[in-house]
């Protein structure tokens, strides 16, 4: 096998993913004077963002004045129960509001607030309306914001090159299989046109992941293909840790009928707008399923709710409101119940409870999807909904200031939902918008400042290469081999049933048996048709990038034996203190296995414990945090945030 | 529960290719894509196709099914007779790579030719005050998820390369005029850079693009038309040499620059003030009951031109039929001209 003919790059920074994250992080690392390469599997622009709906969290108390950067702060700890890495929730409630400001310098247009500020929305899990938005395509605004502030730099660039790819250029529908090391150090990436099958080959120092989730290995999910956690299983390969693989959310409401419609989501603004859950009885029952930590914040009477919507200062929120992992736990239990619909979901009504005019205003492209894709009027009936595989908050272990991978790789860096830590056991709506902003800046920044470190570019190895070409062209060396869409169901079938959203010990130790055997027929999978645009061994690539994560994620869902988040042990219902304590960490040993450790949570720092009342750390901590927690002077809760509310005023 | 349909999927690439038949499962409440699908997981691996979000959402799965331009994801199996044979083929303004994917990067080169967002100097980030009326109209135009609809349906480039230079297209009349329309835009010539290097001129506006965009962003009547409205009266447009039909005389007057041939319309002033009915007027067409805009231009079969295969109607006949699709555009994309390539990097195709 010859490497002569592939095509070489020399960047100083390579981004994989054109999401958020990467956009972001790669406008940094131009502006830091870098040579910098965007990788794409998809088009330019087309990147998963695109789907996001209901908002960007920032706390810029635009329409509600209280809010402040250590309220979010307390919001997100809390929805991630306590897991999170402290000090990334830190830094992005402080640096989430610059960032969506910095969007509206690059052309953003934002809905806008009576005094012309930038309007921000209720959604679950937010004390304050927090979130900027764009009707229901915020995502949308914010990829093409990003991808428009790219063309004006190339725009620059050409001005005064000439060449508008001169600093910074975009190859889309490229797919990275593999990074190339010197020693310990990131030398480059190895990958394919998806166009021609042609390789190419970036050399690099430094390489930030940005290359989103996992969802593509379950079977409902609100994921594209392009979901096949490359990113999490490259970092694997190259040395760096995975934390937090157990943690999935799943959306409680994604549509379940029509199947043309199966796997898309409505958006929770739905809910923040008024609309409500019944089962097939026409019982609207979350209030019977809010738990002991929210009952202070949570209505349970209908009325009460209802008058919320209104008067959110004097009554409190509906249930409907509650954190998604606890909508969907209900909804899930509901099914079970047999109170739900034939498909398997719940019914989601706002039809009944606002003007069709309202509806059609709120959510444009709700009611616009949902008429044509599947001709159901949300105007005039309700929606049927339920659990679907939406986001992982586990990803690559990073430093949080500078997001460099932890583990044994240097120049590896990561953002996005790539990235774990940030969001705990459970990611608050909208918080992702912002987190890939905020982490996506602080990836470029440091990405560039790394490489200005280097005394030496490191080296790709030829033998390196040659590899990555065998193993990339093995599944057309086997046309006979097993069909990857075959492969791509089986796993589905095992993650969906066995490492889904209620799990047990009995199936995730058989679902670690199955992947076990699907490894084997992963490595004998075969493709046929020729290199170029051919979906069937792209495919197959990608197959062995699910098993590695799906494996993670088995292994540390059977490890940690609690409930919390985004992790839901039937054989272990609730939360325990203990586990808060540890993070669950996966790493590749010698032979290309997955090694599973515990490690300790780092402990949150005085000023910011104390932004919590005792009676609520109590819920969530051991007795001897409590302990070193009441040793600490000062006051604690609201007292501790300049400018809140005080308890008495909120009834 | 499902159905055998029978399906037409183009299947070739940039030599050039053929219609290949299949039959193929369809249940209640798919989609186009949903048939793709299937015919990937069971029949053909190798088929290719762009799709992202299935949902209407990022405009990769641009296709031309029974010759109309659409999302394959948007497109329901129901709005078929039962025994309706579906053809599928590639967008046919653009290069085929393979199968039913184009080279769409005729799109990118024209978004780096549109200037980009100016920000007002002096105002802060942090300090942007806009009212929501006027930020609603732009957004209106933000709403485009680039699916390249109305690029591959202008008929101005549908089947005249010779235009593509010269030509920005209906996505990139949007983004001028959303910048134009933009409430803190520090650039006040969008309207006149579109004429001069965009080649708006070159629009008739006969509304196709706003036919089949699935965002139903009124392209032409919100922003070609009214970005052509003024700057028709200060420079030369090859529409005012169209302006006859489509403009009073009192409008085409007093302007220096106007080299339009002098009219007859208006010049008794019996017309004057009275909206044009031969050709269309600067107002909206009517929209029909299913909400959708008559296309009045060409009255031909199928949407937007003619379709890949010469005139023909669909379902076509069996037998083979051969596209040659236009060769690509090299130079226009041109990988690694950069001097990127490494001292062993011959790259010499395959
Ligand atoms: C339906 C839906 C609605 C959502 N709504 C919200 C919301 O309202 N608010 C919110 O905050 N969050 C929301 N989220 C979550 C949020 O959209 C995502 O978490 C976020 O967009 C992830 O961005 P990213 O930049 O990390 O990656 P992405 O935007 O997913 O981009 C990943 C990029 O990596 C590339 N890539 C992947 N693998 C490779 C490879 N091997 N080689 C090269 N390139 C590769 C892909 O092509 C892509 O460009 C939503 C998600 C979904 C699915
Ligand atoms: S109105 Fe007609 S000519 Fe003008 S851009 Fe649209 S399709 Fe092209
Ligand atoms: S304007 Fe409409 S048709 Fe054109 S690219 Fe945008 S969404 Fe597609
Ligand atoms: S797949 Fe995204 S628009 Fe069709």
């Amino acid at each position: 096998m010859t490497t002569a003919r592939i095509e070489r790059h020399h960047y100083d920074v390579v981004v994989i993913g054109a999401g958020g994250a990467g956009l972001r992080a790669a406008i940094e690392a131009r502006l830091a004077g870098k040579r910098t390469a965007i990788i794409s599997k998809s088009l330019f622009g087309k990147a998963h963002t695109v789907m996001a709906e209901g908002g960007a969290a920032a706390a810029m108390g635009n329409v509600n004045s209280r809010d402040n950067w250590m309220v979010h702060f307390r919001d997100t700890m809390r929805g991630g129960k306590f897991l999170n890495n402290f000090r990334m929730a830190e830094l992005h409630a402080k640096e989430a509001p610059e960032r969506i400001w910095e969007l509206e310098t690059y052309g953003a247009l934002f809905d806008r607030t009576k005094d012309g500020k930038i309007s921000q929305r209720n959604f679950g899990g937010h004390e304050y309306p927090r979130l900027a938005h764009v009707g229901d395509r915020t995502g949308l605004e914010l990829i093409r914001t990003l991808q428009q502030k790219i063309v004006s730099l190339q725009q620059e660039d050409f001005a005064e090159t000439g060449n508008y790819d001169a600093r910074i250029r975009v190859f889309s529908e490229t797919t990275i299989t593999e990074l190339l090391l010197d020693g310990n150090r990131v030398a480059g990436a190895f990958g394919y046109y998806r166009e021609s099958g042609e390789f190419i080959l970036l050399e690099a120092p430094a390489v930030i992941l940005a290359t989103g989730g996992v969802g593509r290995s379950y079977k409902v999910t609100s994921n594209s293909w392009e979901y096949t956690g490359d990113g999490h299983a490259l970092a694997l390969r190259a040395g760096a840790t995975l934390i937090n693989m157990e943690f999935l959310q799943f959306h409680p409401t994604g549509m379940v009928w029509p199947p043309s419609v199966k796997g898309i989501l409505v958006t929770e603004s739905v809910r923040g707008d008024g609309g409500v859950l019944r089962n097939s009885e026409g019982k609207r029952f979350m209030f019977d399923y809010v738990p002991d930590v929210f009952r202070k914040q949570y209505a349970d009477t209908e009325e009460e709710a209802d008058r919320w919507y209104n008067d959110p200062d004097n009554n409190r929120r509906p249930p409907e409101l509650l954190p998604r992992d606890e909508v969907a736990r209900a909804i899930n239990s509901e099914v079970k119940a047999g109170r739900g619909t034939k498909a398997g979901g719940v019914l989601l009504d706002v039809s009944t409870r606002m003007p069709a005019e309202t509806i059609t205003k709120r959510l444009p492209s709700m009611y616009h999807q949902f008429k044509e894709l599947a001709d159901v009027d949300i105007t005039k009936e309700p929606m049927e909904v339920g659990p679907t595989c939406h986001y992982v908050m586990g990803g690559v272990e990073v430093e949080p200031d500078s997001t460099a991978a932890m583990g044994t790789v240097e120049g590896l860096f990561a953002a996005g939902e790539v990235s774990g830590g940030m969001h705990g056991s459970n990611r608050l709506g909208g918080n992702s918008l912002s987190d890939l902003l905020v982490f996506g800046k602080r990836a470029g920044e440091h990405a560039a400042a790394y490489t200005d470190s280097l005394t030496k570019r490191p080296k790709v190895t030829t033998s390196d290469v040659e590899s990555a070409v065998l193993t990339a062209l093995a599944p057309l060396e086997r046309p006979g081999g097993e069909n990857p869409y075959t492969l791509q169901q089986d796993l589905q079938a095992v993650m969906g049933d066995l490492v889904g959203i209620i799990r047990r010990e009995g199936e995730l130790t058989d679902a670690l048996k199955r992947l076990q055997q699907l490894k084997l027929r992963v490595a004998q999978v075969g493709a046929i048709g020729g290199r170029r645009y051919n979906p069937g061994w792209h495919l197959a690539l990608d197959l062995r990038n699910m098993l590695i994560v799906s494996e993670c994620t088995a292994k540390a869902a059977l490890e940690r034996e609690e409930s919390r988040g985004g992790h839901t042990r039937e054989d272990f219902p609730q939360m325990n203190p203990q586990w808060r304590l540890i993070n669950l960490v996966c790493s590749l040993d010698g032979s290309g296995d997955v090694h599973l450790e515990r490690k300790p949570v780092p402990r949150m720092r005085d000023e910011l414990i104390q932004l919590f009342e005792r009676s609520e750390l109590s819920k969530y901590l051991t007795e001897g945090e409590i302990t070193q927690f009441d040793a600490i002077e000062g006051p604690t809760g609201d007292a501790a945030i300049p400018g809140a509310k005080s308890k008495t005023e909120a009834k | 529960m499902g159905t055998k349909r029978h399906f037409r999927v183009w299947r070739g690439d940039s030599a050039g290719g053929d219609i290949e038949d299949f039959d193929v499962e369809v249940n209640e409440g798919e989609v186009v894509l949903d048939i793709i699908h299937r015919l990937q997981a069971t029949q053909t691996p190798d088929l290719a196709c762009r799709w992202n979000c299935k949902a209407g959402k990022c405009g990769s799965c641009s296709m031309e099914i029974n010759g109309k331009p659409r999302l394959g994801c948007m497109t329901r199996m129901s709005t078929f007779e039962e025994d309706e044979t579906v053809t599928i083929t590639p967008l046919r303004t653009f290069p085929v790579i393979r199968d039913l994917v184009t080279d769409v990067s005729f799109n990118y080169d024209k978004a780096r030719e549109t200037p980009a967002f100016a920000p007002p100097p002096g105002v802060a980030p942090g300090d942007y005050r806009m009212q929501q009326v006027d930020v609603e109209r732009s957004q209106e135009f933000r709403k485009c998820i680039e699916c390249f609809l109305c690029q591959n349906t202008c008929h101005v480039v549908r089947d005249h390369e010779e235009n593509k230079a010269a030509f920005s297209g209906p996505r990139y009349f949007i983004r001028a005029a959303e910048l134009d329309m933009h409430p803190l835009d520090d650039r006040t010539d969008r309207k006149e850079y579109a004429q001069s290097h965009q080649g708006m001129g070159l629009c008739n506006i006969t509304k196709c693009c706003t036919e089949v965009c699935p965002e139903h962003i009124k392209i032409t009547d919100n922003a070609i038309i009214p970005m052509k409205e003024r700057v028709v009266d200060r420079r030369y447009d090859p529409l005012v040499w169209l302006g006859r039909k489509i403009f009073r005389r009192d409008q085409l007057d007093g302007d220096g620059e106007n080299m339009a041939p002098s009219s007859s319309v208006g010049v008794t002033d019996v017309a004057k003030g009275a909206p044009f009915t031969t050709n269309r007027g600067p107002e909206g067409p009517e929209v029909r009951e299913d909400g959708r805009m008559d296309v009045t231009e060409v009255t031909l079969p199928t949407q937007g031109g003619p379709s890949p295969f010469g005139d023909q109607q669909f379902p076509l006949p069996s037998g083979r039929v051969a596209y040659q699709p236009p060769a690509p555009q090299y130079g226009v994309h041109d990988d690694g001209q950069d001097g990127d390539h490494g001292t062993d990097g011959h790259h010499q195709g395959h």
